[in-house]
């Protein structure tokens, strides 16, 4: 024992490896324990993704939906083909992945100003029953030689129905807006307006407007 | 007829920026007075050419940034840049050191970051930082002050001091140690052996000879400027309280090791500038009453950490710049308790 | 002197108030025309319940809200209503509404009013129904339905009357009170009745309304109720919001999202007060309201009594308006108020002030500048929030971070843009905010709701898929089976299976089969299988025709024939031994006859067993459908007697179905899960 230890003394270098050794040990001891007792949590990336995207379910991402595409994303697919949901889910997405956040890939569709939603001119319906098969999210009522209806409410606004339907009774509305959903409009904020007043004679037609 | 859609309120305060600016400039001017008084014309001539450099520097970046132009200077930031530099700059000192500093703080610290209401660093600030840092010959020597004069000299007229800033004539017997500078190589003496030796000590009242009044100065600047609610005393008042107790601590019954008393400090270099001029600047300190009081009493406290142990003579650049750093910092942990709300939740907003 | 809190922030804007003062309270002549918004107030908006051409009179009930919160419209004169269609409503967004004009008679002939000498006879409950009857909604500007609010079940130990009028200019309510104290005074006893006499009474006035607080405490004193005081409120706006009120009287701050009377208190505006005691006492219903017209673009500055209903534009008529000075038309305060787009809106129960300040009291707003963090905001913020920051967080569009600094418990109250030097559109920006989060909000429910039914949706076709799979296995199994048995008996010949034969036994079969049917259904049967096998044998002579150069051929269709002729026969002497009921075709049958025709000439197994197997999955559903879907059981029933027939075509005939066949069966067959399926969803619904 004696032996070992003038052994270990007179060499620094072993000195110098078991201190490390331990060190390590001890800090990986640390670490390990730490990662059991704080373990954060997450929710699978998929299931991230997929509460960001907006559920359309149209298809327009070359996927049957919303969840394979989160599932597609989380993959490595471009996140920038979702039309129904726009710059604003693109953003998000990209927050969410810690990525750049690229403009919507127009060959998938372009964004739409306001959600639609399906509306069925009912004199025209003749109960076939291929819109409802289309649906993806069971939103149209009716059964065969029966009119069908649409469920607003449900409805994502996915335009599957569309095509599909034999006599062309189905339109997509945009949604209006009311007295009762309408919101003000953000105003401009001060490097917009800077923008707006290229010219300083342009600032007081600005300042009329904002 | 459709008439015109405008958003409330349709009443508005008759105050602006550029309002606000304005009263900052006029509250400088005691201050400056006394500066003038006391050390000559020199600063007078640093502010001046300090605002041409920065309104041209403006002028031309908003060109670059295709910003309207008239605009812009309207709201005097530039011009406040400038004279809050040109006082914080030594009378007398070269022309380009002016300039390099002003343009440094307009085009470095205010533009790049985007402009007035986007920069993290008081620009006035950045540019005496990076002066002293690459100048710190010219940026230390500092003029004496008219009492303290020998026998036979008198200041320095306009023309001379012209042609020291323009020519750099030499004129060594016209500057000297500042106050703090005799407390910072006080060789082993008390406070009572520094005071009864010094010229500077001998002729003052307080603190230090025109020192104390330019302080004085810009402490009354500061107090119209609280009267006018330009800003509110938590940030001066914690940031000279703080500094106060500090000295008070450290005073050491005036010991050879003591860093001066409270009055000396409050009283000393750019103390009451800085307290009311510097930190108060709204875009780069914190923004709620508790942050603005944890803010200015920081400040105290490196300021005279940096002033008593450091190796600049006069530190309110670093304090505040340090404290810049701080802010949205500061600012995520004092969010107010809102109404209806338990507590503040730290960094959540209550 | 009781003592009284100071809230955070506030500001001090010029008051103007003096402007409107100075003329006395007029009544409003008839305007050529009243245009009444089925919804003035918070809430559901009333649905009408007159017709256009229905003559009504004063105070008629003519829209009734009927859901929980909104409030009744009445009529505010007599006449002809001439329509009920959308017209511009005070609305900021300046968009169209439902109204219903009516055009006046001019003899403003009142309706029957059930008035009430006594409301202490009166229960609780029969108040608030004649206060709810009479259309009150908050006339201090926000317009919640009055009886909701004082129909809360917390007991109330405060009750706080509102007749601060913070906002500058307006003074409609310090002229109500210095006119009509004594009734106020009255109404403030009628809801401390109904509250079951609360523990205080404060009537809190802002102290730049001398007058007004005479006026109320002189009536207080005569009335000579003890708990009742007349408190001066420091004047600083917005001491009027109702939470900024509540803490200056009681101290108590109203928690985030709750309501005051959780803290047992109430607020009531004083106009609100005295019509609550008007539509008690006489049964009036509320009808007019005293509105301020002030603003230096008019040349007659005044309150004036106003019909609800009546155009904004008459209003301006007769007070001398003046477009060209004014720089804008608002309604409300100055500070809250929003710009009229369309003076043609009608003035309705909230409106408290029409402002039209000249350019010089309220010159354009000017270009924003950046923010310098100056943080004047935070100082006038009553709600103590950081305005600057919540303007990042909105430029920024976090909504998570404002959320988190408390976005909505900001009041909008308009103190932090008044006060801001580089001119931002703040409460603005909070406004846009604050709807963007609400959509998201709404936007994230849906899409909640959208990503529930879209799984389900999976899982449906998913368990349709292996049904189906499971059920063509079991099929093939069975096919296999009886193939095994068929093949035993022949399986020392090597000669093929005589096609005939086995045709033939399965004609046995699906004869025997159809015995056990109900006789109309056997009937129907019989008879279309006589129907189709004669068809059969026609095409087939004439195939036969046709294929005369091919022996081999002809030969195969004569023995088809052949087949066919026995199945004829076997088919016309089973009908003749059927008993001899007259029972009308059944509609089934009819549908499945129209089938028929479409099948075509080849004997398939492959058809029978995609048959038998949809027959198997069909009868599957059936037993799997709840036993209450009646419809759904129907539609199904029908699925598998089509299916059924078709097997026993194929058997009888051999022929295989064409596709069109095939499908239509299928679709029936789909059409029936289909109906089953929306009418379970439209269970879950329910249940939801």
């Amino acid at each position: 024992m004696q032996l070992l230890t003038d052994f270990i003394l007179q060499r620094s270098v072993a000195e110098a490896v078991m201190a490390l050794v331990g060190l390590a040990v001890l800090f990986g001891a640390i670490l390990g324990y730490a990662s059991v007792r704080f373990k954060v949590e997450a929710d699978p990336i998929v299931d991230q993704i997929d509460a960001i995207l907006p559920q359309t379910q149209c298809g327009q991402c070359g996927h049957p939906g919303c969840r394979p595409y989160a599932q597609a994303i989380s993959n490595g697919e471009a996140i920038n083909r979702c039309p129904p949901g726009g710059q604003a889910t693109i953003n998000e997405l990209a927050k969410l992945l810690d990525m750049e956040a690229p403009s919507l890939d127009e060959e998938h569709g372009e964004e739409s100003e306001r959600p639609n939603v399906a509306y069925i001119r009912e004199d025209e319906c003749i109960g076939c029953t291929k819109c409802i098969q289309a649906c993806p999210v069971d939103a149209i009522l009716g059964a065969a030689q029966q009119m069908h209806t649409v469920i607003a409410e449900e409805c994502t606004g996915c335009d599957l129905c569309v095509e599909p339907c034999p006599v062309d009774c189905i339109d997509m509305i945009p949604v209006e807006i009311t007295v009762t959903d309408w919101t003000w409009k953000r105003p401009a904020d001060d490097t917009e307006i800077a923008q707006l007043i290229a010219t300083d004679s342009g600032e007081r037609r600005a300042g009329a407007a904002s | 007829m459709a008439l015109p859609q405008i958003t409330s309120p349709h009443a508005h305060s008759q105050n602006s920026t550029g309002d606000v600016m304005r009263l900052v400039l006029l509250a400088t001017l005691p201050g400056l007075i006394a500066l003038t008084h006391f050390f000559g014309p020199g600063t007078l001539y640093n502010i001046v050419l300090a605002s041409i450099t920065a309104v041209t520097c403006e002028a031309a970046v908003l060109k670059l940034r295709q910003r309207p132009v008239a605009f812009y200077l309207r709201d005097y930031s530039a011009l406040v840049t400038a004279v809050l530099l040109g006082l914080a700059l030594p009378p007398y000192c070269p022309w380009w050191i002016v300039v390099v500093g002003t343009s440094t703080a307009i085009l470095l610290a205010k533009h790049l970051y985007g402009g007035l209401g986007y920069n993290p660093f008081n620009p006035a600030m950045v540019g005496y930082v990076v002066l002293l840092i690459s100048f710190p010959i010219d940026m230390t020597q500092w003029a004496l002050p008219r009492t303290v004069l020998e026998e036979g000299q008198t200041m320095m007229g306009p023309l001379s001091a012209l042609a020291r800033m323009w020519l750099e004539t030499p004129v060594d017997a016209y500057s000297g140690a500042t106050p703090l500078d005799l407390f910072k190589h006080h060789d082993g003496e008390t406070v009572q052996q520094i005071y009864a030796s010094e010229a500077l000590f001998l002729e003052a009242r307080w603190a230090g000879a025109g020192w104390e009044w330019v302080n004085l100065g810009f402490l009354a600047g500061g107090v119209y400027l609280l009267y006018k609610k330009v800003f509110t005393w938590h940030t001066p008042v914690s940031m000279l309280l703080s500094l106060g107790l500090m000295a008070a601590f450290f005073y050491d019954g005036g010991s050879s090791n003591s860093g001066g008393s409270p009055i000396f400090h409050w009283l000393s270099g750019g103390t009451m500038l800085g307290a009311f001029f510097i930190a108060t600047d709204p875009v780069t300190s914190a923004t709620s009453r508790r942050g603005k009081l944890i803010f200015g009493a920081t400040i105290g406290v490196l300021l005279y950490i940096i002033r008593t142990w450091g190796n600049y003579p006069d530190a309110v650049a670093f304090a505040v710049l340090l404290m810049n750093f701080a802010a949205p910092f500061i600012d995520y942990y004092t969010v107010p308790r809102g109404y209806g709300h338990e507590k503040s939740r730290p960094g959540r907003g209550s | 002197m009781r003592k009284l809190w100071d809230i955070p922030g506030g500001i001090h804007p010029p008051e103007h108030k003096e402007q409107s003062l100075g003329r006395s309270l007029i009544d409003l002549p008839l305007p050529p025309i009243i245009v009444l918004p089925v919804s003035q107030h918070l809430g559901a908006p009333a649905e009408p319940i007159v017709a256009v051409g229905d003559k009504v009179l004063k105070g008629q009930l003519i829209a009734s809200g009927n859901e929980t919160i909104s409030a009744n419209v009445h009529a505010s004169t007599s006449g002809i209503v001439i329509a009920i269609e959308e017209r511009p409503l005070p609305h900021p967004s300046g968009m169209n509404g439902l109204c219903i004009v009516i055009e006046p008679d001019g003899a403003d002939q009142w309706t029957e009013l059930p008035s009430c000498n006594d409301y202490r006879q009166l229960e609780p409950p029969a108040l608030l129904e004649r206060i709810q009857a009479a259309g009150i909604a908050g006339m201090g500007g926000a317009g919640f339905p009055t009886a909701v609010k004082l129909g809360s079940p917390l007991k109330i130990e405060t009750l706080i009357v509102n007749g601060t009028e913070c906002e500058p200019y307006i003074t409609a309510d310090d002229m109500l009170m210095q006119t009509q104290a004594t009734d106020i005074v009255r109404g403030i006893e009628l809801l401390s009745f109904l509250l079951k006499e609360p523990r205080e009474i404060l009537i809190g006035i802002e102290d730049n309304k001398p007058r007004a607080i005479a006026a109320m405490e002189s009536a207080v004193k005569e009335a000579g109720n003890e708990g009742m005081e007349v408190i001066a409120l420091p004047t600083k706006y917005p001491s009027g919001g109702e939470k900024q009120l509540v803490q200056m009287l009681t101290g108590r701050e109203i928690p985030s999202g709750k309501l005051p009377a959780q803290l047992g208190i109430v607020c009531q505006n004083v106009a609100t007060v005295l019509a609550a005691y008007r539509a008690v006492r006489f049964g009036e219903p509320l009808f007019e309201r005293i509105t301020t017209v002030t603003g230096e673009a008019f040349t007659e500055q005044r309150n004036v009594k106003v019909r609800v209903g009546t155009p904004i534009s008459f209003v301006l008529r007769a007070h001398g308006y003046d477009p060209k000075h004014a720089s804008r038309l608002v309604m409300g305060g100055p500070m809250m108020g929003f710009s009229i787009i369309n003076p043609e809106a009608p003035v309705i129960k909230t409106t408290n002030c029409l402002l039209a300040p000249s350019l010089q009291e309220s010159p354009p707003p000017q270009p924003p500048q950046a923010c310098i963090r100056c943080g004047l905001c935070a100082e006038a913020c009553p709600a103590s929030l950081l305005p600057q920051q919540l303007y990042w967080y909105a430029r920024a569009e976090d909504q998570e971070k404002l959320k988190a600094h408390n976005l909505f418990d900001c009041i909008e109250c308009g103190a932090c843009s008044y006060v801001c030097p580089s001119h931002i559109p703040l409460v603005q920006f909070y406004r846009a905010a604050k709807g963007d989060i609400r959509r998201h909000d709404i936007d994230k429910k849906h899409s909640d709701r959208a990503r529930k039914r879209f799984e389900l949706h999976k899982e449906r076709i998913e368990a349709e898929k292996a049904a189906r799979a499971k059920a063509r296995e079991e099929a093939q199994a069975k096919a296999k089976q009886r193939n095994r048995e068929k093949a035993a008996p022949t399986a020392g010949k090597k000669a093929p299976p005589n096609d005939a034969n086995d045709k033939a036994s399965l004609v046995a079969d699906a004869v025997a089969k159809a015995k056990q049917a109900p006789v109309t259904d056997q009937k129907a049967k019989l008879e279309r299988k006589l129907l189709s096998a004669n068809d059969r044998l026609s095409k087939l002579k004439q195939k036969l025709l046709e294929t005369e150069h091919s022996p081999d051929q002809a030969d195969a269709i004569r023995a088809r024939i052949k087949e066919a002729e026995l199945v004829s026969e076997a088919v016309r002497n089973q009908l003749a031994e059927l008993p001899k009921d007259k029972a009308p075709v059944t509609p089934k049958a009819l549908a499945v006859d129209a089938v028929k025709p479409e099948q075509a000439a080849e004997p398939s197994d492959a058809l029978q067993n995609e048959l038998q197997q949809q027959l198997v999955l069909t009868r599957k559903k059936l037993a799997d459908i709840d036993p209450a879907d009646h419809d759904g059981a129907a539609a199904l029933q029908l699925a598998i007697n089509v299916i059924v027939q078709k097997l026993e075509n194929a058997k009888t005939q051999g022929p295989a179905g064409t596709s069109t066949a095939t499908e239509r069966a299928s679709n029936i067959e789909s059409d029936a899960i289909t109906a089953a399926m929306a009418r379970t969803l439209d269970k879950d619904k329910v249940q939801d």
